[in-house]
């Protein structure tokens, strides 16, 4: 890398910790307006039922409750299926879902909310309201719910696929296919095949904190939410849909955000909030209960995935086949789609066919996580890659090597590789200490797992305001899950020549700024780092005309660098940055810079990660004795924080294989809606988790850099699950894969 | 239902309120007295955003009544730092990037303030063992344990000094 | 005229073929010129006059972004994939 930056690559403070570390920092939770009510959800115990009648007026009577809410108070959604947040949502589909009309589809669905003076009034209240279910059996089991007899969840609702759409209603909501090649042929040149079944539980995003949400319908017709979110512009279009009511004249202004990964790209009960409060005539806030979060929000897909992979005795891959089954919960839109595009994406295999069922069970509808379908669909390919590389007896690495995805090489999908790093991270990991080192001692194996992520670009918009000390204030539209105000600042210091504590970055609100997709999908660095590169050569633009209009030399005569304007050679003038801006109100008035893109060509980003880990042969717990996760991530701007975001994305990952799972009875109730039994990882069930950066200029960012936030979870579980077949001599086809289930395996159990 | 008075010492400073008797003391601390810091992740004990200390004890104040801390002393993290700096685990909380969303911090923070007052100079494994009782969700632990090592070796100098 | 990749459910359609070509300046004239050619397939990949929402459309290897208001070059290759998402 030749460019040498002043700002980027370096390692400051984030701009929001010395809020955070002393407690100052707003959540939803924190923000609390004049005469604020508290509102609680009245939720379904049934996992599947018909309602029958609902009568709330003992809760309206009670003392101190001010408003109460049904289905009846939304303006009926008009049933049309429209992108919002991410992916696509039926909007009707999204109304039920926020308050239940007819039917009740999961334990916790939403039935009716109250607003009360005080909280415990709020659930006083919530025992009053009378609702009289009439319970219908419920299917929670992905391929029990495509059983030829299943109870359906929406008896109107077809299969759709590009086959057409199917004579009967079904729970398969969707089935996708994709063909390379001829798959049979492929399968007849192979010396070795491997074939098995994966099956993963749900797991969620496991945010610390909560959803919440404080609206105010003022007098004036202005709805004002503060709420915790990916997206602000996401929640305002929900709410205005659900509300039919005018964009502008809602405000959503986005607090801080403690911990989201995909899981509050969603808005569940802004408009209630609202409505409450517009009844009320005062501000309402309501808070989730963990339990509420664990069986009212949306998880992630629990899957049942058929892979089989073909090579010759040479390692070289020649078919490989999946189907893959996901859970969409309640309502269609699991990311079957993405699985399939992610699963055998490291590898360059000549024929593939790959089938993606997208399943309703009597669950909440899932919300993106982190790399949303990638996970079980990695661990799966990668357990049988491991296998068949054994087979052949190639160590791991050189196996995937020999078969490595490069620029241009298609997928089963159809798709095509960019500009990506897959062979530099198997390379890197071959180099390693952790590779070359041998791991010693009984009970313990070493694995390895290659993980995909595509990642994103999309719409973004800021502004850079030019202040008289020549410090700035950058405005973004981007809400910061993972330190992007820093990281977007960086870029803003780096373009206009400033130091970075020059530069002030604000999140703005639905009123301030232009509107900006959800900071999801890894794209917020990416995609709004190039809008403020484009606001901050706006401002230098709009300063070199003043600096020309001062010195009485044409605009082209005027040049930048480095914090500098300057003209002319013999007889060179200078002025810096702020000695500029202290003149603009004199030379014409303020200057703001915009700037607006809908971003293209993002880099994708490979991760390989190495586990060794240690299984107790009476208990079955596994003991991770070292763990590195290397991945491309083209420039880091700030390379501490891509660190913690690969630290975070791989110890998600690690609870994924090893302790998450929600576990339901036959009846569709939660039995682990609490953070005791919903395990996730502690400090104390982890080693130091080692982050490799394998830094290569990306070419389609001005600064170089690539996505990096969701790439991390993906490996995980395939890396342990390899790992502990090494340790114990049993193939792993379950997550999570706990004590018990190991010594299963083992045939100990 | 009637409202208790409480009489304790909050960060220092003489405080009383009234609350409910089914009130915790996070409830109280946030809803009453306006600190804000300590936060609800779980509300039953099992993750440890609400950690303060209760008479120089860490415990989860999701699992403390309003009512029982009369006559006693909490300290929040509000109570870590004054307008002359931040504590040194603090400081290391930032240099280190120990932090990313910041709900878990606070805790976080008041957990290791409390093994360091009992043992100034922990290994990975105590660090980790008195840690485990709060979840993070967004830094994989690497760095928050990085920076209670490093605030420890700031806290000995600064003492030997 | 645009080589439009045909996904494998929907081969039945176009008496088997892998790839066929179409006339059309955007994504949505291309479907119309198809529609023509072989009924019926404009309702497969078409909901409500947009892109059914379960399918992205990548045009030269990339996403498109405007639905069937994408342009195509004279020689654009479309794709049709299952759509994406991300956390």
């Amino acid at each position: 890398m030749s460019e040498q930056y002043t700002v980027i690559g370096t390692r400051p403070p984030r701009v929001d910790a010395p809020a955070k570390v002393t407690g100052q920092a707003v959540f939803a939770t924190d923000v609390v307006l004049p005469g604020m009510l508290h509102g609680k959800i009245l939720r379904s115990p049934h996992a599947h039922a018909r309602i029958r009648r609902l009568d709330t007026r003992r809760a309206e009577a009670l003392p101190g409750v001010r408003a109460v809410v049904t289905a009846q108070d939304l303006p009926a959604a008009r049933d049309i299926t429209r992108r919002l947040g991410e992916g696509a949502i039926n909007f009707k589909f999204m109304c039920d879902n926020t308050l239940a009309s007819d039917k009740v589809l999961y334990v916790g669905h939403a039935v009716a909310a109250v607003a009360a003076d005080e909280p415990h009034i709020a659930e006083q209240a919530l025992d009053l309201i009378e609702v009289e279910y009439e319970p219908l059996p419920a299917v929670v089991d992905i391929l029990q719910a495509i059983a030829a007899e299943a109870p359906l969840l929406h008896p109107t609702l077809h299969t759709r696929s590009l086959a057409g759409v199917s004579e009967r209603p079904s729970n398969l909501a969707a089935h996708y296919q994709a063909i390379k090649g001829n798959p049979a042929q492929g399968f007849a040149q192979a010396d070795v095949i491997v074939e098995r079944e994966f099956r993963t539980q749900t797991v969620h995003q496991g945010y610390l904190e909560p959803h919440a949400s404080v609206a105010f319908w003022g007098p004036d017709g202005i709805i004002t939410i503060y709420t915790c979110t990916q997206g602000a512009f996401a929640v305002r279009d929900a709410v205005a849909e659900l509300l039919q009511y005018p964009q502008a004249k809602i405000v959503v202004i986005p607090t801080e955000v403690g911990g989201a990964f995909g899981g509050k790209n969603t808005s569940y009960f802004d408009v209630v909030a609202a409505l409450l409060s517009r009844q009320a005539g005062r501000p309402v806030r309501i808070v989730m209960s963990r339990a509420e979060v664990l069986q009212a929000t949306g998880p992630s897909s629990g899957t049942v995935i058929r892979v089989k992979v073909g090579a010759t005795c040479d390692g070289r891959l020649t078919a490989a086949q999946a189907e893959l089954y996901y859970e969409a919960g309640a309502y269609p839109g699991s990311p079957v789609g993405s699985g399939m595009h992610v699963m055998f994406a490291p590898y360059d295999i000549p024929n593939g066919q790959l089938d993606g069922y997208d399943v309703l069970v009597n669950k909440p509808r899932i919300s993106s996580y982190r790399a949303p379908g990638a996970t079980p669909a990695c661990f799966a390919a990668e357990a049988v890659m491991d296998e068949l590389a054994e087979k052949l007896g190639l160590d791991p690495l050189e196996f995937r090597l020999r078969n490595c995805a490069r620029e241009g090489t298609r997928n089963i999908d159809g798709s095509t590789h960019g500009h990506i790093g897959a062979r530099q991270v198997i390379e890197a990991a071959q180099k390693h200490p952790h590779y070359t080192t041998p791991l010693e001692g009984a009970n313990r194996g070493r694995g390895v797992a290659i993980g995909y992520w595509g990642n994103w670009g999309s719409i973004s918009s800021c502004t850079i305001g030019v202040n008289a000390d020549g410090t700035v204030n950058l405005l973004l539209g981007s809400v910061d899950v993972s330190g992007t105000r820093t990281s977007l600042a960086m870029q803003a210091a780096e373009v206009l020549g400033l130091p970075l504590d020059k530069v002030h970055p604000t999140v703005g609100n639905t009123a301030q700024v232009g509107y900006t997709e959800v900071s999801a999908g890894s794209r917020t660095t990416f995609a709004t780092g190039q809008a403020v590169i484009r606001a901050a050569q706006a401002v230098i633009e709009q300063m070199r005309a003043r600096a020309a209009d001062l010195w009485n030399v044409p605009v082209e005569e005027v040049d930048f660098e480095r914090g500098v304007f300057y003209t002319g050679h013999d007889d060179r003038q200078t002025m810096s940055f702020a000695d500029l801006a202290a003149q603009l109100n004199q030379t014409g008035g303020p200057i703001t810079g915009v700037g607006n893109l809908d971003a293209q060509n993002w880099g994708a980003g490979f991760g390989l990660h190495i586990a060794d880990v240690e299984v107790d042969p009476e208990t079955g717990q596994v003991n991770i004795l070292r763990y590195t996760a290397i991945q491309d991530v083209g420039r880091a701007i700030h390379p501490t924080e891509v660190e913690g975001q690969i630290q975070g994305g791989a110890v998600q990952g690690i609870g994924w294989a090893l302790w998450e799972g929600y576990r339901y009875d036959a009846n569709g109730q939660m039995l682990n809606p609490t953070l005791l039994d919903y395990k996730m990882p502690t400090a104390l069930d982890l080693p130091p988790i080692e982050a490799v950066l394998v830094q290569e200029t990306y070419p389609h960012h001005p600064f170089g850099l690539r996505g990096v936030g969701e790439t991390p979870i993906v490996p995980p579980p395939g890396a342990l699950a390899n790992a502990i077949y090494r340790a114990t001599g049993a193939r792993m086809s379950e997550l999570p894969m706990t004590p018990e289930y190991i010594l299963r395996q083992m045939k100990v159990l | 239902m009637e409202k208790h008075k409480v009489r304790a010492t909050i960060n220092g400073r003489q405080t009383e309120f009234l609350c409910y008797p089914h009130q915790s003391l996070l409830e109280c601390l946030r809803d009453i007295l306006g600190l804000t810091g300590a936060k609800e992740g779980c509300n039953d004990g099992n993750c440890g955003a609400c950690s303060v200390l209760l008479d120089g004890r860490l415990v989860n104040s999701c699992l403390v009544l309003g009512v029982e801390v009369d006559g006693h002393s909490v300290t929040t993290i509000e109570g870590l730092a004054d307008w002359r700096g931040l504590h040194p685990l603090q400081e290391a909380f930032i240099r280190e990037d120990a932090l990313q969303c910041g709900y878990c911090t606070p805790g976080m923070l008041m957990a290791a303030k409390a093994l360091l007052d009992r043992t100034p100079n922990p290994n990975e494994q105590e660090i980790r063992t008195w840690l485990a009782g709060n979840l993070c969700r967004c830094t994989g632990y690497d760095k928050i344990v990085r920076a209670v090592h490093a605030a420890a070796a700031q806290m000995q100098e600064e003492n030997n000094l | 005229m645009a080589r439009v990749q045909i996904p494998s459910l929907l081969r039945p359609l176009v008496n088997g073929q892998e790839m066929v070509t179409a006339e059309g300046r955007t994504l949505g004239e291309v479907i119309a010129a198809l529609e023509v050619a072989y009924p019926g397939i404009a309702a497969r990949l078409c909901e409500g006059g947009e892109l059914s929402p379960q399918l992205t459309a990548w045009i030269d290897g990339r996403p498109a972004r405007r639905g069937l208001r994408e342009p195509l070059g004279a020689e654009s290759q479309v794709q049709f994939l299952p759509a994406m998402g991300g956390g």
